[in-house]
């Protein structure tokens, strides 16, 4: 095989930085949101309140940080809230949030499709099902578009 | 409501004569056709083959009787009749990306022209030379801008753009028109100038339209909402998410209702009666219930063999346009109180709608009947019953 002898360093450039039109999000001077807090979850899961975990789950959500700890955390703690609910109040549940909570539970979901384990995804579907009822397509529409993701 | 198919082409845009009984239309392609509606249906009258890419704006001016014609060869041009053949001039637009959108403004001395070189080119006619020359908008725009729309003052234009940006520019050129008043968007209008950048619209700008007096502006973007900018209140913007698909095209049709339609194939209705009320008011295509009243065992049974299902054949949509609705168009009524508008799509189907504020759903039910056989529309109301031949 003929190797290369020049070298091949340009290959690791990222031209798309030089470029002078490129184009930059504006960045927002918005308060960042440190995700929901976990342990005040916890407390109420453990006693059993699952629509105020709910609600509390789905506070603050980091959508301003580009942290990415913040914001694994934050998806931890709402499917922990997600998987503890019964097939049955689901609805009940989805039901309770305004048009913002439909499309900021909708992001959750889908970033919980990303990375699938042993039971999230059949519970995940279920709520999708239930929230897509709710939602429409336009919810959907607005996980794939939104530039600042959850 | 009345849907007569060009073809199997989508159409990319459309525009009307004064009268409405000429249409001008592009069938994707790099060529513009002009229909004469005739009793059977339309009949082609002429082609205008100037543009060497596709064709992506047509406008025709109702008084001066212009159609201006953009593309994705980066050109423009003016078409006018002499001894019935359309002549071309071209425009020299300056642009070194593809045009998007072309509209005339509303006294028609000057066109804006939007296009993915992310500026605005207002072109007008100077006589001395006898050519179009054109004037360039940039300011802060920094991707395509996806639409257009003139307030009725001929100066304020408003952009929607890919940066999910909606902008409102001064566009006066001192050459050919008087310094105009004041407006609720801003006293000073110097050319450029612009009066209302609204960040973040939550997706590309694919629609906007300013209302009847010019006082408000709505746009649709592509994360499914639908915004209203209030000029006299602080411009102050109002969303509403809608639950459908994106939408791609908006229009006023009085100060307060607005119609907007896009990937759903279904022009909808809202109403805006002020900052933080914008509503979803109702559906304006009423679904069509199938000639078929009762199948028979047989038909029953043959479903279920070969489909594995008992519902009949699905394989329609259930609205007239049978896919994306791309653009919206006022046919008949003034911009205050329309009373048909019109809309084409990627299924090659222009459909004409009538539009009547306050009739509730039920009030005037109609059901269209498809009969397969003789391919007529059998529509029924609780007023009328007509057969309308396709």
């Amino acid at each position: 095989m003929a190797k290369n002898t020049l070298s091949s360093r340009f290959r690791k450039v990222d031209i798309d930085e030089f470029d002078e039109n490129k184009f930059v999000d504006e960045q927002e001077e918005a308060a960042e949101l440190q995700g929901p807090d976990g342990a005040e979850v916890e407390s109420l899961l453990r006693q059993g309140d699952m629509m105020t975990a709910f609600h509390v789950a789905l506070r603050n959500p980091p959508v301003n940080t580009k942290n990415a700890v913040v914001k694994e955390r934050a998806q931890a703690i709402v499917l922990r809230v997600l998987t503890s609910f019964r097939s049955s109040e689901i609805e009940t549940a989805v039901r309770s949030l305004d048009r913002n909570g439909v499309d900021l539970l909708m992001k959750y979901i889908y970033r919980g499709f990303e990375k699938p384990t042993e039971n999230s995804s059949v519970i995940l579907l279920q709520w999708h099902e239930k929230a897509f009822a709710v939602g429409g397509l336009g919810s959907i529409v607005r996980v794939l578009t939104a530039r600042k993701t959850v | 409501m009345s849907l007569y198919n060009f073809g199997l082409e989508p159409l990319s845009c459309h525009a009307w004569n004064k009268d409405r009984t000429q249409i001008a239309i592009s069938p994707n392609s790099n060529v513009v056709h002009i229909y004469q509606k005739s009793e059977k249906g339309w009949n082609k009258i002429h082609e205008l083959t100037e543009h060497s890419g596709r064709i992506t704006g047509i406008d025709w001016a109702p008084v001066s009787n212009r159609i201006v014609t953009c593309a994705s060869d980066r050109n423009a041009y003016v078409w006018t009749l002499k001894e019935d053949a359309w002549k071309p001039t071209l425009v020299l637009v300056r642009i070194n990306r593809a045009a998007t959108c072309v509209k005339w403004s509303p006294q028609e001395n000057k066109f804006a022209l939007g296009s993915g070189a992310k500026l605005i080119s207002v072109c007008y006619f100077e006589k001395e030379n006898d050519w179009w020359l054109s004037k360039h908008i940039k300011k802060t725009i920094c991707s395509t801008v996806l639409s257009l729309d003139w307030h009725p003052n001929n100066v304020l234009l408003a952009a929607g753009s890919a940066d999910l940006h909606c902008r409102v520019f001064s566009a006066y050129i001192k050459d050919i028109e008087e310094r105009p008043g004041p407006t609720p968007w801003g006293a000073k209008m110097p050319f450029g100038e612009m009066l209302l950048e609204h960040k973040d619209c939550g997706g590309w700008v694919h629609g906007i339209s300013f209302s009847p007096s010019g006082d408000r502006l709505a746009w649709v973007s592509h994360n499914s909402s639908i915004g209203v900018a209030d000029a006299p209140a602080g411009k102050e913007v109002t969303q509403l998410t809608v639950e459908h698909l994106p939408l791609l095209s908006v229009l006023f049709v009085s100060e307060t209702e607005i119609v907007a339609a896009g990937h759903d194939c279904c022009p909808y209705q809202y109403s805006y009666k002020g900052p933080g009320n914008l509503q979803f008011v109702k559906k304006l295509d009423v679904p069509k219930q199938s000639s078929r009243s009762g199948t028979s065992a047989m038909q029953h049974f043959r479903n279920l063999d070969k489909k594995a299902t008992t519902e009949e054949d699905q394989n329609e949509l259930d609205t007239l346009h049978q896919n994306s609705i791309t653009q919206l168009c006022i046919v008949e009524g003034p911009k205050s109180k329309v009373n048909k508008f019109s809309s084409v799509g990627l299924d090659g189907a222009m459909v004409v709608w009538d539009f009547k504020v306050g009739v509730k759903n039920n009030e005037n039910t109609i059901f269209l009947v498809f009969s397969r056989h003789k391919k007529e529309i059998l529509t029924a109301s609780t007023a009328t019953v007509s057969v309308i031949k396709q």
